[in-house]
């Protein structure tokens, strides 16, 4: 059954304070390769804690996590060789500061995976010209808008060629007129076949690029189907009030 | 020779400025300026072995600290040798910042020439050891608060690219920590500087020791003591400067 799951979360479960705190639990999600997933829910429903498990950002209390065939959850697992090929990108972008553009995208191939710098320079060049920043590769983060800081992002992660992406709300810290042009760029990501999972509130994306939605609420899937599914034939209660409040 | 109103006098009229020199070449005649260049120069020995000793202890300490505290938990979950080794030595960095926080400088540097290094006949080195031990205490906790204040975001930055805890210090996190405590710790090295004039309580001959012994000999008390204070001016402005301008050229880089 998991022959072209790329992901496979098995009762995942994060407690905080001995249990008294349920982040998740008990979350069953397969990723396929090359699908588009986002995750959505209100603030509070686990599905960042979700998305940053699946990296070990947050270390699980129980339940298991397969990535590419193996257990990464388990104490044998290389997590830091695993996460070269999961690419994330945070909300507050969480670039460098004191390395510029350039440096910023190249630091990881060279010193992991040991390219040489023109290589990694050549790669990092064709991918900012990719989302149309080329000029600004000597440039420093102070320098850059918010839109532009979250797509340099994104292009940071792609340099490691990563099997997933993961975006953890990409565009709440950005300024509206600076969301079209970070979207876009996750669109074209989608376009190309890269597997994705995205935490957002933009349900417009979700309608458009997602292959599969999932609602969270309380550190638990309530509803998970494709966008049309989702937005025009909820189910439950609780995702009916969660989109009538965001869907105005 | 002994004048308690030299001080006064010497700014009165311009004719004074001939006895003023006059003086100086007095205190520091008969080979006694070789005694206040070689303090000088123990000073500076002390201090600038007490400073690369007291960086290296404090990245050591900062580094278990800050790991300790970052890592308890995903490593007491993975069990193992490690978490133990870790909190072992935790602890003891613990006790080494109570107990060196915790005393006078001058108190640990006798501790160190009368009962640990009974048998030193030089006390430069043992000087080194002690100011330099007590300055990693302090270095410690400034590179510790400096990796604190480095938002966790460049740490998960790091760790998601697929860096392992070291390489993040290394490449991510260090760097901007230095440029963060850069200030901080060009004052700990003021003080570190300042601090070294004790080492006259267990014979050292450095700069301040030299100065009062120049007073002793000729009862002239003003000209080497003044003479010791603008010398240690000197170096601390010096240092000042140094230090700003790699702070400015830190700066530089970001705009």
């Amino acid at each position: 059954m998991n022959d072209n799951a790329l992901i496979t979360v098995t009762d995942l479960k994060k407690h905080y304070n001995g249990g008294t705190v349920k982040a998740l639990d008990g979350i069953n999600c397969r990723i396929k390769k090359g699908e588009k997933v986002v995750i959505i829910g209100p603030s509070g429903s686990g599905k960042s804690t979700l998305l940053r498990s699946l990296n070990l950002l947050e270390i699980p209390t129980s339940g298991s996590i397969v990535f590419d065939g193996e257990e990464i959850t388990s104490k044998k697992a290389n997590i830091n060789k695993h996460r070269q090929k999961m690419g994330m990108v945070f909300q507050h972008f969480n670039l460098f500061p004191n390395m510029n553009i350039i440096r910023n995208m190249t630091l990881a191939p060279t010193k992991i995976l040991g390219k040489n710098k023109d290589e990694a320079d050549a790669k990092a060049i064709e991918l900012l010209t990719r989302v149309g920043l080329a000029d600004r590769a000597e440039a420093y983060p102070q320098q850059l808008s918010g839109g532009q800081k979250q797509r340099i992002a994104i292009v940071r992660a792609l340099c490691m060629e990563p099997d997933v992406m993961l975006f953890d709300e990409p565009t709440s810290a950005l300024d509206p007129e600076m969301v079209g042009e970070v979207l876009d760029v996750m669109k074209s990501l989608a376009m190309q076949g890269m597997t994705m999972v995205v935490v957002t509130h933009e349900m417009g994306f979700a309608k458009e690029v997602a292959d599969r939605v999932i609602f969270m609420d309380e550190g638990v899937i309530v509803e998970e189907g494709t966008p049309y599914e989702i937005f025009n034939n909820p189910q439950s209660d609780r995702l009916k009030s969660f989109l009538s409040k965001v869907l105005v | 020779m002994f004048r308690p109103c030299f001080v006064f006098k010497i700014f009165r009229k311009g004719e004074r400025m001939k006895e003023l020199w006059n003086e100086i070449l007095f205190v520091f005649g008969d080979g006694r300026h070789e005694l206040m260049i070689n303090g000088f120069l123990n000073t500076l020995k002390i201090t600038a072995g007490a400073l690369v000793l007291g960086i290296v202890i404090g990245i050591l300490v900062a580094a278990v600290r800050s790991s300790f505290d970052k890592n308890r938990e995903s490593m007491k979950k993975r069990g193992g040798i490690g978490y133990w080794v870790l909190s072992i030595i935790n602890a003891v960095c613990k006790v080494y910042l109570t107990v060196i926080r915790g005393t006078p400088v001058v108190v640990q540097l006798m501790i160190m020439y009368f009962v640990v290094f009974v048998s030193a006949k030089d006390g430069v080195p043992v000087a080194i050891v002690a100011f330099g031990i007590n300055s990693g205490a302090y270095v410690a906790e400034i590179f510790r608060a400096g990796i604190m204040s480095i938002d966790n975001g460049q740490f998960e930055a790091g760790r998601s690219l697929g860096f392992n805890y070291v390489q993040t210090m290394r490449y991510i996190i260090i760097p901007q920590m230095f440029k963060a405590v850069l200030p901080t710790l060009c004052n700990e090295f003021i003080a570190l500087i300042k601090e070294t004039s004790v080492a006259g309580y267990v014979g050292v001959m450095d700069l301040t020791k030299s100065g009062n012994v120049v007073a002793g000999r000729t009862f002239e008390y003003f000209i080497p003591l003044f003479t010791v204070a603008i010398i240690y001016l000197v170096i601390v402005m010096a240092l000042t400067s140094l230090v700003g301008r790699l702070e400015r050229r830190l700066r530089k880089s970001e705009r």
